[in-house]
């Protein structure tokens, strides 16, 4: 079974029990120090080992994660641009000096 | 309210992401064969996490050099390891709170409190991590690194996978 923050895309691949969760990447369990929260996720994977009978099993976590989300969407990326998104945005402006020659 | 599932993604990824067919025909099931009071769950996480001091960390370098590629390997983490020893190569997860708290990746305090509790029969001995960032076919995932956790696992008599993507 999966924790997921992007179910609809492990349903797509079809991944037999999804558990969805709202929270940033990086943060499947929840937030850091919070035994509570991360205990609760740790729950439903449970409650989906146990109460799915067949495949399409989706349960999503009712918890909203504590910190806004322009916050939480800055923060779970890393510091740096990671290699392939600097590869692309490279490509991407020699495409667009390219076509403007 | 269902997850939304693009949240923290880019807007402009949201519509391919919403646009993509679906990847397989249909879905593997296999039953829970065991009541989770007597069966035994291993974790696994693709969060990079490993153990600073006794292995390598994944490939960051060789994914420096080809963007395009992420190091397709593996570490078994033993349930028990603690926050000293743990290290996280990841280039594409901001890992500030991994370093505070690793549960929130690979949870095995919370997962060790359940066994306690009898909620599961047994939390494996070992559990798996490796680094999410994959070349588009997941070739060598598929072929070797998968197969082989999976050899792991059935000679650990582990009943259940928890799968955390980072």
């Amino acid at each position: 079974m999966i924790v997921t923050m992007m179910p609809a895309v492990a349903e797509r691949w079809r991944a037999p029990r999804v558990v969805g969760v709202e929270f940033p990447f990086g943060h499947a369990f929840g937030m850091p120090n919070d035994a509570a929260m991360q205990r609760s996720v740790a729950e439903h994977a449970l409650q989906a080992l146990s109460e799915a009978t067949g495949p399409e099993y989706r349960l999503d976590v009712p918890i909203e994660w504590p910190i806004d989300t322009k916050t939480a969407y800055r923060d779970w990326q890393p510091l740096e641009a990671s290699p392939i998104v600097a590869y692309n945005k490279a490509r991407a402006a020699a495409a667009a000096v390219s076509a403007g020659s | 309210m269902p997850v939304d599932s693009y949240k923290y993604i880019p807007l402009n990824w949201r519509k391919d992401h919403e646009a993509a067919p679906m990847k397989r025909a249909s879905t593997i099931w296999t039953p829970l064969q065991t009541p989770l009071p007597e069966a035994r769950l291993a974790l696994l996480t693709t969060a990079g996490v490993y153990l600073s001091g006794t292995q390598e960390s994944f490939d960051l370098e060789g994914e420096r050099r080809n963007p395009t590629w992420g190091d397709p390997g593996y570490r078994v983490i033993p349930r028990g390891a603690q926050q000293a020893q743990m290290d996280f190569a990841h280039l594409h997860i901001n890992t500030r709170d991994h370093h505070q708290d690793f549960n929130i990746a690979l949870p095995l305090d919370r997962f060790a409190e359940l066994e306690s509790e009898g909620r599961i029969g047994r939390l494996a001995d070992d559990h798996y991590s490796v680094m999410g960032f994959q070349s588009d076919d997941g070739a060598a995932w598929k072929q070797e690194t998968l197969p082989e956790i999976t050899r792991r696992m059935k000679a650990a008599e582990v009943d259940a996978l928890v799968l955390a993507p980072a």
